[in-house]
């Protein structure tokens, strides 16, 4: 955590800011009556600076404002999804670092100096990306709002268990990593299709991982 | 152009486009996250505000104060829309409740207030400073209590919605092999990827609305209604939906309030609903109660059938039908249906997915599956020999075309039906119990009218403008294969835009019917521009053929681009010959199931469909909308439902963390197949829905398949280890 010393923010302001949040969770509970808020500090806003897709992003945002919104809202990248803003549903999966992860689940101001990549930083229209290209093969997916997030984990997944990192249905631990289709559909269960076009998904991702073995 | 007899031979007959699997046209943007949602707009209008919904934390009763001085002092905030500061919004299509406005509460979640902020954050922060105290009332929220006194619900006619043929008491009663069995469904919801989400811009009196809705017509005109303007200044577009289900047929209060939030703000204001407002504060699937009976001879013939349902909803209005197939699917001289709803103070219902047939197959097809054993059937050969020869439940209707016998032939064969254990319990492998399990599925193929643009360019391109939407259904590709065929052009010179109520109305997306439909319309507006390019350039009447981008007839053989920029359009209606027939779509679905013997978990290991729905317009999308329904199935058979606080009134597990659906690791490789069948009746194409169609009967091959396993049979859906756990077989 090393990035954040720079930004002139306490341990104690980031609290109070994340505190505004909670109450709105309350206000939805069938409680009827709230008892008035502590006055609640108003956030300031911070520099912040990442690299998306290889260019570089330099933005002063609200300290509340997740990842997740920094692209869609502040940077016009709205390829990356909001299903649920709660880290429940994967849509809004993007790439920090090498590692997926659900972009609403963190905060802006924590990917100083990161590296993100989003779905517009896989492929184009013009020039799909592998697994993107299999997806329209397969036609994996349907409406198409979880399917960016579907494939950057789909993506992910074939790294990780290229790399050899274990998930819940690996067999052998210390055996050689396989894509099999168990272990693809274990990996991707955080990415959920209403439309429910899983198996379309696995077989895109087989493909491509055929190809890629 | 009117259908008013059956469609006889036509150009779709010989099709190079149409029929053939298709990679989806609009699959490169989607897959690269270009294509633009809703909320994603930010090109559309400038100086875009945030608004942020406040839902209502009571049921029902009056708000007695909101205390808004804080929110509105608060960083940021440019306006606050009050439901006690504003009229009550008046009732658009659908809406059992006024989506905002006054004091009282029709149902939890409901809004009662939306702040506008410069940011996300300062919106949803101030939304969360608004005080509002409340007086709660008495509600009706537990459906098995209100249901024995439930009146029985009105048909579309007004007449009570109960209907018999013969005398079924007399014949049940003689009847030596009877079966009756209560079945429970719980309330669903749509839980579609996109919430709802709109773009409210206003320039004078005209209102703008980016907005992510299934039906663009209803939703203008019902935006007329609520607001009180003339819906010819209310224009929708919808391009891209993330997912409907029937969630976003009817305008909800995120369209309202972003309309209402804009004005007040005077800018434009974007919305989208945060994701625990979803369930409570839009529409869900009610909760049914069913009970069939029905009574047979020896041999397996249905003399009697009976199917009850009871569902309840704000003001006793618009239920969920669980009776719907059962006059369609059975043979049977005797028969009653009836349908009951109570009032209840829950949120509102209304259609997702087959409303009623989805869960009418629950009950129906699990409950043919317990009568095939009280016989010593085989459930497939129970189905085959109860096939009728007219529609059961009006015999005066024929079936406009039928292949059910041959789906289930086809998918026991494919399957490998024949090697299931008739006794259940009884097959093991390892720690699992296996079993298998078939149903039918019934549902509707019907049409609407339907209309669409087509233009062609100096360039030879065609483009054709519909409001017709396409929620991930494949509309996009099936309209451009319908223009590419009709005016003999390849696929890759067509370009599809949809979803903008500047364009000519459409069927829009529901029911099953947007497939048929908007091809249907799409095609009448080619024959139009077929009409209108042959008489520019000197052909006559209808006889031209259109093929290879050229006009050709009597030896004359023309280029079209020789037209220049030319553009008709046309629509489709469907004449009253249909009413003589039933136009419907049918399937045999099954499963195979793992139950842990020890723990009761349950593992989906293959499930087949096999459909009969008339011609498949595209056979990549249409099996996908078939898995898709079927994977949605799945979720209603073993996980899915919405839990109701009957203390308080609402639906506590709303959000997707706590109402599970199906992830990947629920869901196995799954077939499907198309039988190649053609309905005449339907329209010009010949094709009919499939969507719909996918999610009846699956649910209940998943019920039947763990009976087969485990000799267990649960009426309850869904189907969770707590409700079998202990009476599962003493392991051997």
């Amino acid at each position: 955590m090393d990035d954040t010393r720079g930004l002139g923010l306490s341990r104690r302001g980031m609290l109070a800011a994340s505190a505004a949040t909670a109450t709105v969770a309350a206000g939805t509970t069938p409680a009827g009556v709230l008892a008035a808020p502590a006055r609640v500090p108003v956030p300031g806003k911070v520099p912040v600076r990442f690299s998306v897709n290889g260019k570089s992003a330099e933005l002063s945002l609200d300290t509340r404002t997740t990842l997740l919104d920094a692209l869609r809202e502040h940077l016009a990248l709205t390829g990356t999804k909001k299903g649920c803003d709660h880290g429940q549903c994967g849509a809004c999966t993007v790439i920090v670092n090498g590692t997926r992860i659900n972009s609403c689940l963190s905060l802006a101001v924590q990917h100083m100096g990161d590296e993100v990549t989003t779905i517009e930083g896989l492929g184009t229209p013009e020039d799909l990306h592998p697994m993107q290209a299999a997806f329209v093969k397969h036609d994996g997916y349907q409406c198409g709002y979880c399917t960016p997030g579907q494939i950057c984990s789909a993506v992910s997944v074939l790294k990780e268990i290229e790399e050899g990192i274990p998930s819940h249905v690996t067999d052998d631990l210390e055996g050689e990593m396989r894509p099999t289709n168990m272990e693809m559909r274990e990996r991707m269960s955080g990415n959920i299709c209403r439309c429910g076009a899983y198996s379309n998904i696995a077989e895109a991702m087989a493909e491509v991982a055929g190809a890629e073995a | 152009m009117e259908f008013t007899a059956p469609a006889g031979r036509n150009l779709f007959d010989s099709s190079k486009v149409v029929g053939k699997s298709t990679q989806r046209i609009d699959g490169p943007l989607k897959t690269t996250g270009t294509a633009p949602y809703a909320y994603e707009r930010h090109d559309v209008a400038a100086n875009q505000a945030y608004g942020y919904i406040v839902g209502s934390a009571i049921a029902k009763g009056r708000i007695t104060a909101m205390d808004l001085s804080e929110a509105r002092a608060a960083p940021g905030v440019i306006a606050i829309v009050a439901a006690p500061e504003t009229e009550p919004v008046g009732k658009g299509m659908s809406n059992n409740a006024p989506l905002f406005g006054g004091r009282d509460i029709a149902h939890y979640h409901q809004a009662i207030a939306c702040v506008v902020a410069e940011t996300f954050e300062q919106a949803r922060a101030a939304a969360g400073l608004i005080r509002t105290t409340y007086a709660r009332a008495d509600g009706r929220f537990d459906l098995p209590e209100a249901a024995p006194q439930a009146p029985l619900a009105k048909t579309g006619g007004g007449k009570p919605d109960k209907k018999t043929l013969g005398d079924f008491d007399a014949a049940y009663a003689a009847a030596p092999v009877k079966f009756d069995g209560r079945y429970t469904t719980p309330d669903e919801t749509h839980a579609m990827m996109e919430p709802h989400a709109t773009i409210a811009s206003w320039e004078g009196d005209k209102l703008t609305l980016w907005t992510s809705n299934q039906m663009i017509q209803w939703g203008k005109e019902s935006m007329g209604k609520i607001l009180g303007i003339d819906p010819e200044n209310v224009r929708l577009d919808s391009p891209y939906i993330g997912g409907g289900f029937g969630g976003k047929l009817f305008i909800r209060s995120d369209a309202v309030l972003a309309a209402l939030a804009a004005k007040a703000a005077k800018r434009p204001v974007k919305i989208t609903l945060q994701r625990p407002l979803v369930a409570n504060n839009t529409t869900h699937r009610h909760a049914t109660i069913q009970r069939v009976r029905i009574g047979a001879q020896n041999d397996g013939r249905i003399t009697a059938i009976a199917h009850e349902n009871w569902s309840g909803n704000l003001n006793g209005e618009d239920g969920e039908n669980g009776t719907l197939q059962t006059p369609k699917l059975y043979a049977g001289a005797n028969r009653l249906t009836a349908n009951y709803i109570a009032t209840l103070d829950l949120p509102e219902g209304n259609a997702m997915r087959a409303p009623g047939e989805a869960v009418g197959h629950l009950a129906l097809e699990a409950a043919m599956d317990e009568l095939a054993e009280k016989l010593g059937m085989d459930p497939i050969e129970l189905r085959i020999r109860n096939e009728p020869e007219m529609v059961p439940g009006s015999p005066d209707k024929k079936f406009s075309e039928r292949n059910l016998v041959r789906c289930l032939r086809e998918g026991a064969e494919r399957f490998g039906w024949s090697r299931r254990s008739a006794k259940p319990g009884t097959v093991r492998e390892g720690d699992w119990l296996i079993g298998m399990g078939v149903a039918a599925g019934y549902r509707g193929g019907p049409t609407q009218e339907s209309g669409a643009r087509v233009s062609l360019a100096k360039d030879g391109g065609l483009k054709v403008e519909t409001d017709m939407t396409d929620i991930g259904t494949g509309s996009y590709t099936i309209i451009a294969q319908t223009a590419a065929e009709s005016l003999g052009v390849p696929l890759e010179k067509v370009s599809v835009v949809l979803g903008d109520s500047r364009f000519p109305a459409s069927s829009g997306s529901g029911g099953q019917w947007g497939a048929a439909s908007s091809t249907a319309g799409v095609y009448a507006a080619c024959v139009e521009l077929r009409r209108k390019i042959g008489e520019k350039l000197g052909f006559a009447g209808d006889d031209a053929v259109f093929e290879n981008g050229r006009i050709r007839a009597g030896g004359k053989d023309m280029a079209l681009t020789e037209a220049g920029a030319i553009s008709a359009e046309g629509s489709i209606s469907f004449g009253d010959f249909k009413s003589g027939y039933d136009v419907g779509t049918y399937a045999a679905h099954f499963c195979e199931i793992a139950v842990d013997a020890y723990t009761g978990e349950t593992r989906i290991r293959r499930m087949l469909a096999v459909c009969d729905a008339g011609r498949i317009l595209n056979p990549l999308s249409a099996r996908s909308q078939v898995i898709g329904a079927m994977v949605m199935a799945a979720g209603a058979a073993l996980m899915e439902e919405l839990a109701v606080d009957t203390r308080f009134g609402f639906f506590v597990n709303h959000d997707l963390a706590g109402y599970e659906v199906p992830v990947h690791a629920d869901i196995p490789h799954q077939e499907v197949v198309f039988l190649d069948t053609l309905d005449d009746i339907v329209s010009p194409l010949k094709a009919k829905g499939v969507g719909e169609l996918g999610i009846c009967g699956p649910g209940a091959a998943v019920a039947n398949a763990i009976y087969n396993a485990t000799g267990i049979r649960v009426r309850d859906y869904p189907l969770t280890l707590d409700k079998y756990l202990d009476r599962l077989p003493e392991p051997v």
